[in-house]
């Protein structure tokens, strides 16, 4: 699920549309991905030596696997509202986490003290926990082989450093941007924020990997909120940039000052919109939008995980499951249908050299041509797929899907970039429109829910309009659909191609005990989907 | 307030030194206000100890031990400010902290609502530490997850999957104009979901106090286990509006979202469910039931909430809902002064719905059709003018007919709003500590039935 409780009110869901489409992107973001190491920093000597010392200390107490990740982790926010500045706040936060196995059995320990007595006492927390849980031995945790990586080095993509950028500079982008979304007739309020995050992760193991990346990640969430005058109604547009795993240029190149005037008038015409009368529908959604429908119904089925039962408790299990009777059985949507899981997608917030497994992560298909073709994995949890793996003649490895949101949380199955890739025609927005009679266009992700073995979900959005003859007809609101997954994925009749491919993302999807959140982006193309049920949210008692 | 007895964990290796005690951190934070060049410096510390353990598919996965604490500095100089925080306690990261807030306060733009420092304030005594919880060993936690992995095991045909977390935590806030605030609280939260082997069946119960004697890991693998048996083999029912039986957790999934929604701001702006058509707000008007009433309070015994907020107010008892009559909303500080109102802001993560006396008994005996709700899952706001929600039942959904639970039925979607539920209702019970919440805090609440109840659409989820 995509988590509501740990952002700021304003700003509480994730952003979507405007921005051209950055195309797949493998050519420019190999280029830097793949920059010789020793042009990155290598890891610092003294936070290589406190890991080398947690892992001795883990080998010496009778751990099979240790690892160990000394972190930095930095968040700064400047929050306003109107013509104002609400707060500027600039968090950082450094520890070790450390991980033991021992006879088979997981141990976890953090601290901030970041001395050798400190993280040899989160050793011991470690191994004094997996000694109290002991488990049986056909319980007992195998871990996929991996290669070991012994100077691994990794910077995001970026051209300017968003820590580097004065308060000043910041605040001025969003007072202008507000001042232009106030142009519009009806618009009293507006919110916006800049959000960046960066990740200094240090990360050994006892297999011989030791690697250090620096993560970035920028945001602007905004929200404009039109209100009649008699205080009869308000509505609000938001979620109009983006996250992605890019540096302040990213903000910058969306134009947010240029673009704000009409996300402000369509709030406001969203006062005027024509409530929709309920029925079924041709929907057309964009990839603003479709980005949230792909990471609940189809990204969050396929952790391997939670097939398994491992998040039972509370994030829920999958319908994608036994494994067995699914793996190369399960038709989940039309031939056409090809889901990728990857990251490396340059500006994809899942994006990484290596995972919190120390594995390089790889690019696979989980479906593919419409079948279930693979799980998201990690080095836990791929050996209880070597039944289908042998079968495919492929070697049993993680995907690479470890990670941990902070030091002093434990590293754990976390979603890859999820994608619908895009069809063979060129297809664009307009012309999955055009090839419509009668339905609604869909832009921006809005309101969302799906139950716990995701089955049936509903999802709002930003802007509604009604197609009819292949052409908008005007804006609609209160508009909610309705699905059940198989059958919502096996009703999409015809995608978009290459050029209108597009990434969305959240910050903050929300996942395991004690939860943790992990940033993560869905590319896809715009779609269309047959027949499917939309509802009339607007109601009154 | 009394000092706890011992607020130093012994159960962990790396528990003792994280969990400061009243006189260390007021020296601790007397220090950083003392290194402020600016002209107002407010820091707090935010710390602790915890200790987890999950188990699903009938074993231990993970579980772990975390200590740390975070210094927060916020420096202001007239109407700008920032705040910066660290974990690195030496003198050099203090004073760096300090150095950044102030510096970058400098730059930011003006903030015309920022209010001056609160001078020292007294606080209620609320007693939240328990040593039971403080004390805590890894093989207390394991030996307690084992209550209901044995269960399932035993059983043969079923699968438990449950977390543990307990922890020992502090807060402290210091001032320029010398207000000190510290509160050190525990907290024990446990929930657990028994699935039936077949695929068709799941029940979750779960428990939350301060004090880790006070919670029955024996109880709640009964309730899960009896849920997830009796939720087998569910039949579908036609969506639509029914009466419906709420469990407290179910209830307070709901209702307690209504915290979000009670700003007084936005409500003077026009832009909230508690704006009056025509201007002004709802304050004063009937929106819900005449039976019901919610507060928060932190000293109230169910609640045990830290009594003052971020900035060092007293947080004492708000009654935001009383007899169904909209009594106040939450006003920040700027805002209470701009409206000539009293601040009340910061105390609504710890939330109460006052009870009944109703049974559930009562409340399904009383009932011709209706459907008995455990708890709901992944709620999400529809329509802020309404505060319509949208989410589905889980993990206990069952049919009543003549005044019985007769079947399981498969789970529903609903889009319901707090504000109709309070509505209608018929019957409140006793109000009790939940735990299952998505949002967090400490919450009570009561079963409720109410009527006409909106489901939308059937779930095939188990």
């Amino acid at each position: 699920m995509t988590t509501r409780r740990d952002f700021l009110k304003t700003g509480a869901a994730t952003g979507a549309l405007v921005l051209a489409a950055p195309a797949l992107g493998r050519a420019d973001g190999l280029a830097q991905r793949f920059a010789p190491a020793s042009e990155l920093p290598p890891m610092d000597p003294s936070t290589k030596a406190l890991l080398t010392d947690a892992l001795n200390a883990a080998t010496m107490g009778g751990a099979s696997f240790a690892d160990a990740r000394i972190g930095r982790y930095r968040n700064n926010f400047v929050f306003t509202r109107e013509q104002q500045i609400v707060d500027v706040v600039d968090t950082d936060t450094m520890g070790v986490g450390v991980r033991v196995l021992l006879n088979g059995t997981w141990g976890f320990g953090a601290s901030r003290d970041l001395t050798t007595a400190g993280v040899v006492a989160a050793t011991k927390e470690a191994l004094a926990i997996a000694k109290a849980n002991v488990l049986p031995a056909a319980d007992r945790v195998r871990l996929a082989p991996t290669t070991p990586t012994p100077d691994g080095r990794y910077v995001t993509p970026h051209t300017t450093d968003p820590f580097a950028i004065s308060i000043e500079q910041k605040a001025d982008l969003l007072i202008r941007t507000n001042a232009e979304a106030m142009k519009a007739n009806g618009v009293k309020f507006v919110n916006s924020v800049m959000y960046f995050v960066k990740e200094e992760k240090n990360y050994a193991n006892t297999d011989g990997t030791f690697t250090t990346q620096t993560i970035i990640r920028s945001w602007l969430p905004f929200t404009a909120t039109a209100v009649t005058s008699d205080f009869s109604d308000f509505q609000t547009r938001s979620n109009v940039i983006q996250p992605a795993a890019r540096g302040y240029e990213y903000l910058t190149d969306a134009k947010p000052v240029e673009h704000a005037r009409q996300w402000g008038e369509e709030a406001a015409e969203k006062l005027k919109a024509k409530p929709v009368d309920v029925g079924r529908y041709d929907l057309v959604l964009h990839p603003s939008h479709l980005w949230l429908t792909i990471h609940e119904s189809v990204a969050h089925p396929t952790e391997l995980d939670r097939a398994l039962g491992y998040e039972a408790n509370y994030a829920g299990t999958s319908f994608v499951s036994p494994p067995r009777d699914t793996l190369g059985k399960l038709k989940y949507g039309p031939s056409f249908m090809n889901i990728q899981g990857d990251r490396e997608q340059e500006g994809g917030c899942s994006t990484t050299g290596w995972d919190d497994d120390g594995v390089k992560p790889e690019t696979f298909l989980i479906i593919k041509n419409g079948i279930l073709n693979d799980y998201q994995t990690t080095r836990e949890h791929a050996p209880m797929l070597d039944w289908w793996y042998d079968s495919q003649h492929r070697p049993v490895r993680s995907h690479g899907c470890s990670y941990s949101d902070s030091w002093s949380d434990v590293q754990f199955l976390r979603m890859p970039n999820v994608s619908l890739l895009p069809g063979d025609k060129d297809l664009g927005w307009g012309d999955v429109i055009g090839a419509t009679d009668r339905g609604i266009a869909i832009m921006g992700d809005g309101s969302f829910s799906i139950d716990q073995q995701r089955y049936n979900a509903q999802f709002g959005g930003q802007l509604f309009y009604e197609i009819k003859g292949g052409k908008i007809a005007g804006m609609l609101k209160d508009v909610a659909y309705q699905i059940r997954t198989p059958e919502f994925w096996n009703a999409m009749d015809l995608i978009g191609g290459k050029k209108s491919y597009e990434l969305g993302a959240s910050f903050f999807d929300g996942k395991g005990q004690p939860g943790q959140v992990n940033a993560v982006s869905h590319g896809s193309v715009p779609a269309r989907f047959r027949n499917i049920n939309v509802i009339n949210t607007g109601r009154k008692s | 307030m009394s000092a706890p007895k011992s607020l130093f964990g012994k159960g962990s290796e790396i528990s003792s030194n994280e969990v400061m005690a009243r006189a260390e951190a007021q020296a601790f934070l007397e220090r950083v206000v003392k290194l402020s060049k600016a002209d107002s410096i407010s820091a707090s510390l935010d710390g602790g100890y915890t200790g987890n353990i999950r188990f699903a598919a009938n074993r231990i996965s993970t579980a772990g031990g975390v200590a740390t604490s975070e210094l927060i500095v916020k420096s202001g100089y007239g109407p700008k400010h920032a705040i910066v925080t660290t974990g690195d306690f030496s003198d050099a990261g203090i004073e760096r902290a300090v150095r950044q807030s102030e510096a970058i306060a400098k730059l930011a733009p003006d903030d015309p609502d920022s209010m001056p420092l609160l001078p020292p304030q007294k606080y209620a005594d609320v007693t939240a530490h328990f040593d039971s919880t403080a004390n805590l060993t890894a093989a207390e936690r394991a030996a307690a997850a084992h209550t209901a992995l044995d269960a399932a095991k035993t059983a043969g045909d079923l699968t438990a999957a449950g977390f543990i977390v307990a922890a020992n935590t502090y807060n402290a806030l210091a001032t320029k104009t010398g207000l000190f605030a510290y509160h050190s609280a525990t907290s024990v939260n446990y929930q657990l979901t028994v699935r039936t082997n077949d695929g068709t069946g799941s029940g979750w119960a779960g428990a939350d106090h301060p004090d880790w004697k006070q919670i029955d890991f024996e109880a709640v693998s009964d309730t899960a286990v009896e849920k997830a048996r009796a939720s087998r083999k569910p039949v579908a029912v036609e969506p639509g509006r029914y009466t419906v039986i709420l469990e407290p957790q179910a209830t307070g999934d709901l209702v307690q979202l209504l915290a979000y929604e009670l700003d007084a701001r936005t409500a003077d702006e026009g832009r909230s469910a508690f704006s009056k058509q025509g201007g002004g707000t709802k304050i004063g008007d009937k929106i819900v039931d005449s039976r019901v009433t919610l507060f928060s309070d932190p000293a109230d015994p169910q609640l045990l909430g830290q009594p003052w907020n971020d900035e060092g107010l007293p947080l004492g008892r708000e009654v935001w809902i009383e007899n169904g009559v909209l009594k106040q909303l939450e006003y920040t500080r700027f805002w209470a002064q701009k409206k000539n109102a009293r601040a009340n802001g910061g105390g609504l993560r710890s939330v109460k719905l006052a009870g009944g006396d109703a049974t559930t008994a009562q409340m399904i005996s009383s009932t011709p059709r209706g459907i008995l709700v455990t708890r709901l899952w992944y709620l999400r706001q529809v329509d802020p003018r309404t505060v319509l929600y949208t989410g589905l039942t889980r993990d206990g959904t069952f049919l009543i007919e003549n005044g019985k639970v007769t079947k399981a039925v498969k789970n529903l979607r609903f889009n319901e709003s707090p504000l109709f539920l309070l509505n209608n209702a018929e019957l409140i019970g006793r109000s009790e500590r939940v735990a299952g919440n998505e949002s967090g805090g400490n919450t009570v609440f009561p079963a409720l039935k109410v009527k006409d109840f909106d489901f939308t659409s059937l779930s095939d989820a188990v």
